[in-house]
């Protein structure tokens, strides 16, 4: 019910991706490395994150909750996380999307898609007080998202709280990967590198409907114009 | 009377000794080696039992010394109060518990580690962490959860353990949890 509901609603957005033969190109390169972007940071600069203050302004006081980190594993995540007496479930993310579906076109093949979830976001029911999601929808072309966001409603606990980003350029194909260490509770360290294509754009319509299971959404834009999105299930 | 004063004599020369001094900078000098310093890829093999990287052992393993694994293990690795090193090339498909772990190599299981964990660039770890400190670099893979045990609990168990003089139930009660 709530899978269709998202598929008709994020129907008939624009895929500015690549081809599944452009994208597959050099799988098993793809495959043998998938650090090799993540690891060669081109640039990196401080900014402060009004949607990072909001997410744990909202869970603060509590301690011992169960956070998820899409990001990957970092020492200022888990040194910020930990601190605040939280357990951190760390997954990288972009990195098994990667290793999954060498192109934007394999996201919509149901077989890997459900292989990809039954070794990705396998949590028990209603486990997570938070998830740290960064840029990682972004990644996804339709059918992967949809699939996705119902593991995300099932695995986060009602009043949990999701942090994600998406670009506010409509036009814009193409971005570098981000990687997002946190600071302090207001400050993000971005670290940018590569270039990806993106699945799709969404703009605050979208974004709400995508959501629109859940009970509340925030938006921030920031100043390099993404969309920092805190969104309450 | 002689023997007195000799006593007599004796007692203030040790205050004017040079070597009165040195014992405090031992003393100084064995904090500064405990700082967080990174040991050296080199340093790890030293002075520990090895398992070189064409040896695969399955099973348990429970080690009273450092111990270096550079090759296959599949089962439980138990380095009781000593450090473990999983080496480049080694591949650990095992549930391990150690007073420090440092992972250079790749491992699957739940690790669990008294003092601390700490995973290089390249290693991989699936599994999840239970310690009182994580040093993590850049380039390592980890997927699972962390759970930091404050250190004045993971301290109070190892005080009181030179206290109980059996050692060996204590070992076997941790065999016994691992065959399950």
């Amino acid at each position: 019910m709530f899978t269709d509901r998202l598929r008709g609603i994020i129907r008939g957005l624009p895929l500015s991706g690549p081809s599944a033969t452009e994208g597959s190109q050099d799988p098993v390169e793809s495959r043998s490395s998938p650090l090799s972007e993540s690891q060669e940071m081109e640039d990196s600069y401080s900014r402060p994150s009004k949607g990072l203050e909001q997410f744990f302004t909202s869970i603060k006081g509590e301690a011992g909750l169960s956070i998820l980190d899409l990001a990957g594993v970092t020492q200022s995540n888990v040194n910020f996380i930990t601190s605040l007496g939280h357990r951190l479930y760390s997954e990288d993310f972009l990195r098994s999307l990667r290793e999954s579906f060498p192109g934007l076109n394999d996201q919509s093949n149901p077989a890997l898609v459900d292989r990809f979830l039954n070794q990705n976001l396998v949590y028990e029911k209603e486990s997570l007080d938070g998830v740290l999601i960064w840029d990682s929808l972004e990644h996804m072309s339709t059918p992967l998202l949809v699939a996705t966001l119902g593991r995300l409603t099932k695995i986060v606990k009602p009043r949990g709280y999701l942090l994600a980003f998406f670009h506010a350029q409509d036009k814009v194909s193409e971005i570098p990967y981000y990687s997002f260490r946190i600071q302090d509770p207001k400050t993000l360290l971005i670290g940018r590198h590569g270039k990806r294509q993106l699945a799709q754009t969404f703009n605050n319509r979208n974004l709400e409907k995508l959501f629109d299971q859940f009970e509340s959404l925030k938006f921030f834009l920031t100043r390099e114009r993404l969309r920092e999105v805190i969104i309450r299930r | 009377m002689w023997n007195k004063r000799k006593e007599d004599d004796y007692a203030p020369k040790p205050v004017n000794l040079p070597p009165a001094t040195p014992e405090p900078t031992k003393k100084e000098t064995v904090p500064v080696s405990t700082t967080p310093v990174r040991l050296n890829d080199s340093d790890l093999s030293r002075n520990s039992a090895t398992i070189g990287k064409s040896v695969t052992v399955k099973g348990q393993i429970i080690s009273r010394e450092d111990l270096y694994v550079d090759g296959e293990i599949e089962g439980t690795i138990d380095v009781h109060e000593h450090r473990l090193t999983i080496g480049p090339n080694g591949k650990a498909q095992a549930g391990i518990k150690a007073r420090e772990i440092v992972i250079l190599g790749a491992v699957q299981g739940n690790v669990e580690a008294a003092d601390r964990i700490d995973i290089r660039k390249d290693a991989k770890l699936v599994g999840d962490i239970k310690t009182a400190r994580i040093v993590i670099e850049d380039g390592a893979y980890f997927k699972g959860s962390i759970d930091i045990v404050k250190t004045v609990e993971s301290k109070t168990p190892v005080a009181t353990k030179p206290q109980i003089s059996p050692a060996v139930p204590a070992i076997t009660a941790n065999a016994a949890e691992y065959k399950r």
